[in-house]
């Protein structure tokens, strides 16, 4: 097996567990860790599978540095969103998801 | 390639983004002088580039001289130059909407905020439309997915935030879903340039995956029956303003995308049964999302309903893009473009009329509409023309493309279509009338809170824009048809 098919697969597995992870928890804070390790395993994927036959390729390198801007980003604007929502309900899930 | 008009393509995203870089240097909830000149220049803009695409055919700009794969390629066809003015227009009466608000709407401290999102929402638009390669679209995407979702929660209640954090959670895994696919797709072909991947993907098991991401990813975010679940609590929990841009252009960002890829590189592999399953889903929206709206207690929850309904129709069209002969072909095209822009035009005047009326009687609920019909008839004649539009009745954009539409399913012979778009016509009809039902009945008098009639003019303007694009059609219709994809553009540009 080649290492960038190892990267590949790993990443698959961290993409796959993570969703599950995503789907399970209902807590908006665990569900925003499931996201992050899913961005990881899919940057995994695309620096890994990527380099496949070509050697060292620039452009997927710059697009996960793209790509964990994005997450960072994101993860912040939905860590300020929940605190928002936490602060004015004192809940942690979705009201769909509340189970009491 | 090169000559003085090019540069108003990256000017198109600069324009906005700027303005959302200064107005959030010293946030402020209605800072009309800075605003004004901004709105001003981005139109300004937007025409120039529009007129430019509609002289000069299709123009490519590579940002800083930067070739790709590196650089950033942006690409103006007819498509994004007529979307880019769309969001201009559209951007502009939001934002008068905005400006006109009296002060108790800007009590939240969120308000101050509302600027700087609001210009980056439109930086991201023009950079989804502009994008010429699957990478920057997922950027613009990104952008547009968090600005928008922080345009949501300004309105500042608990139901807002919620519906924000449904809204993030979706957008996030729409977009992780499309960015696996991407990846994928690189290590099939090396590249991710719209124009380079042309000779179309073949048949692998790594593009049928990414594929099959992508389209998933995608139909998330433009809220596809039946993956529409976070769209009407979030458009209709925003405030008036902002429902009115996620409705009328943010669901069309991923559309759009959709359609450059399958009707781009992936129209080999867009075999009849996958198109055909598209055009099941739109159907399902259609009545699916009219039914809710028949139903639903509040009228924006019913204006939001009705969008997953008539995004139904863009679905419904992509069995006739590909599924058919030629001429059929190229009405569908002109149909699902008419439908893009009538019904971005139909639901911004529908939401800002609705905030309005919402303003005026205090409710939410469409049952205490009684009596508005007489206290704000401005508003009740904006929300009745973008009606007309949305139900596709005569002269409208909305008939114009309905009726592209039927005729494209006439003249493939698939029947099934004619009676999902006569269907949607009814069930649209319902619930619009539902709600002049409610607003005619007589209701207690002096109970009226009044609102800027400016909120109205708005409102009619764009409703008055929706009805003239079905009188004049033909030019905006020439305009799409500028680099639309050789499957279904062959007929349209007079090519061989």
């Amino acid at each position: 097996m080649s290492p960038a098919l190892w990267y590949a697969l790993v990443g698959a597995l961290l993409v796959a567990v993570a969703f599950a992870a995503f789907a399970a928890h209902t807590h908006v804070v665990r569900r925003l860790l499931a996201f992050n390790v899913m961005g990881t395993g899919s940057f995994l994927i695309l620096v890994g599978l990527a380099q496949h036959e070509r050697g060292p390729d620039p452009v997927p390198q710059a697009l996960v540095l793209t790509g964990i801007v994005v997450a960072v980003a994101s993860t912040a604007l939905a860590l300020v969103v929940f605190r928002r929502w936490f602060a004015a309900t004192g809940r942690v899930a979705l009201p769909e998801d509340d189970t009491p | 390639m090169i000559d003085a008009a090019t540069p108003l393509i990256p000017l198109a995203v600069v324009v906005p983004l700027l303005w959302a870089v200064l107005t959030a240097v010293r946030p402020q909830v209605r800072a009309a002088w800075l605003v004004v000149p901004g709105l001003l220049a981005w139109c300004t803009t937007a025409a120039l580039l529009w007129s430019h695409v509609r002289a000069q055919g299709v123009t490519q700009y590579a940002l800083g001289g930067w070739a790709e794969p590196l650089g950033i390629g942006l690409r103006a066809d007819g498509l994004a130059a007529t979307l880019t003015l769309v969001t201009a227009v559209i951007a502009s009466a939001c934002a008068l909407h905005r400006l006109l608000s009296p002060p108790a709407e800007f009590a939240d401290h969120a308000a101050r905020w509302f600027w700087p999102l609001f210009f980056l929402l439109g930086a991201a638009l023009d950079g989804v439309w502009l994008a010429a390669d699957l990478f920057n679209m997922y950027v613009g995407l990104e952008l547009l997915g968090l600005s928008a979702v922080g345009l949501v929660t300004v309105a500042g209640t608990t139901i807002a935030l919620a519906a924000a954090l449904r809204y993030l959670l979706a957008a996030l895994l729409g977009s992780l879903a499309y960015l696996l696919g991407v990846a994928l797709l690189y290590a099939d072909y090396g590249t991710l340039a719209l124009a380079s991947l042309a000779n179309g993907f073949t048949a692998s098991t790594t593009t049928l995956v990414a594929l099959a991401l992508i389209t998933a990813g995608l139909c998330l975010k433009t809220a596809l029956f039946p993956l529409h679940g976070w769209l009407p609590p979030a458009h209709g929990a925003a405030l008036p303003p902002v429902s009115a841009l996620l409705s009328a252009l943010v669901v069309k960002a991923s559309f759009v995308m959709l359609l450059r890829i399958w009707l781009g590189p992936g129209v080999s592999l867009l075999v009849p049964a996958v198109a055909q399953g598209f055009g099941v889903l739109g159907a399902g929206a259609i009545a699916w999302g009219g039914w809710q709206a028949l139903r639903h207690a509040e009228l924006k929850m019913l204006v939001a309903h009705s969008t997953v309904a008539q995004l139904g129709y863009l679905f419904v069209a992509v069995p006739l893009l590909v599924d058919a002969s030629a001429a059929a072909r190229a009405s569908a095209w002109d149909g699902v473009m008419l439908q893009v822009v009538a019904h971005a035009l139909a639901k911004s005047a529908m939401f800002l009329a609705s905030g309005a009326l919402i303003a005026a009687v205090a409710s939410y609920r469409v049952d205490d509409l009684a009596g508005v019909s007489r206290h704000m008839p401005l508003a009740l004649f904006a929300f009745g023309l973008s009606a007309v539009s949305l139900m596709g009745l005569p002269p409208s954009g909305g008939f114009s493309a309905k009726w592209m539409l039927l005729q494209a399913a006439l003249a493939s012979g698939q029947w099934q279509w004619v009676f999902v778009l006569l269907g949607g016509g009814l069930l649209t009809a319902g619930y619009v009338f539902r709600v002049f039902r409610a607003s005619f009945l007589q209701g207690a008098e002096d109970r009226f809170t009044p609102t800027p009639l400016g909120w109205d003019v708005v409102a009619l303007a764009l409703a008055a824009s929706a009805i003239l694009l079905g009188v004049m059609a033909v030019a905006p219709l020439e305009v799409l048809r500028i680099g639309a994809p050789p499957s279904v553009g062959l007929l349209l540009n007079g090519a061989p």
